[in-house]
């Protein structure tokens, strides 16, 4: 495994979608190849980034809406948490 | 075959990652809202077509995103349209001088990403092409497998891989740009280590 192979399997790696054996090589070379290791975990840290800056949190009226739609609570009933 | 009554209780605990998924999809508050709640009226009235003990979530973010492409996609407010032929593997972190700089245990590359406000990571991840972003949004947001999402997006595993390759390229030409044009850079430490 070379840093080249490593690069074109690097999220394939990350979102845990290879073979045990392809990963072990993966494993082997990045324990090997410092820049490399360092490469993944940016990206691990990169995705971390945007989940964490992309969360939302839903208005109160919209959860009021569905639960009155869906029949939880009446019109003039406060949303239960 | 699964009770309706349990439907709330059951799907509820989705509502903010389906709310926040349909925000990045619709790129607009009042649009979202409507998605989510016609995700849920969808669901509800189809819960018991549902097979209780399969994956609830992944059948959630599939009705989104089915009434996301039946309702939605036809508002576009913005062009999709993203060169994506000189962004190679490592994009942010090769120009962050990161495959260079071997040494360090941890990446400050990655603190230069969090020094992007939250706004401009919501704007560049709303502005990579649709189906490339819908695709991002199920694999690093939502953490679905590449099968799940071929399920919930109804295409073949290989064009998942493309559309998340191609998303996660296109985020993070996004991305740099932003650190470029505000100058962001790595914090500069003591290069030895000393």
């Amino acid at each position: 495994m070379d840093c080249e192979h490593a690069h074109l399997r690097v999220y394939e790696y990350l979102d845990g979608e290879l073979t045990v054996w392809k990963r072990r090589a993966i494993t082997r070379h990045l324990d090997d190849c410092p820049p490399c290791a360092q490469g993944f975990t940016f990206e691990i840290d990169l995705r971390r980034v945007i989940v964490s800056k992309c969360a939302e949190d839903v208005p109160a009226e919209l959860k009021a809406r569905i639960a009155i739609a869906l029949g939880i609570i009446e019109a003039d009933e406060p949303v239960p948490e | 075959m699964a009770d309706p009554a349990g439907f709330a209780e059951q799907a509820m605990p989705f509502m903010s990652a389906l709310y926040a998924a349909a925000l990045r999809m619709t790129r607009n508050p009042s649009d979202a809202e409507d998605l989510v709640q016609e995700t849920f009226l969808r669901a509800y009235r189809g819960f018991e077509g549902f097979h209780e003990g399969t994956n609830l979530k992944a059948w959630l973010y599939k009705i989104l995103t089915n009434t996301f492409i039946n309702q939605y996609r036809a508002k576009k407010r913005r062009p999709d349209q993203v060169d994506l032929d000189d962004v190679e593997d490592f994009y942010i972190f090769r120009r962050l001088g990161g495959l260079e700089a071997a040494e360090a245990t941890r990446t400050p590359e990655a603190e230069v990403m969090e020094g992007i406000p939250d706004s401009e990571v919501k704007e560049a991840l709303e502005s990579i092409p649709e189906q490339f972003r819908m695709a991002v949004i199920l694999a690093d947001v939502e953490g679905f497998s590449y099968k799940e999402i071929a399920e919930i997006l109804d295409v073949p595993i290989g064009t998942v891989m493309s559309r998340i390759h191609r998303g996660r390229r296109a985020l993070q030409k996004k991305l740099w740009d932003y650190a470029e044009r505000n100058n962001l850079r790595p914090r500069v430490e003591s290069a030895t280590g000393g």
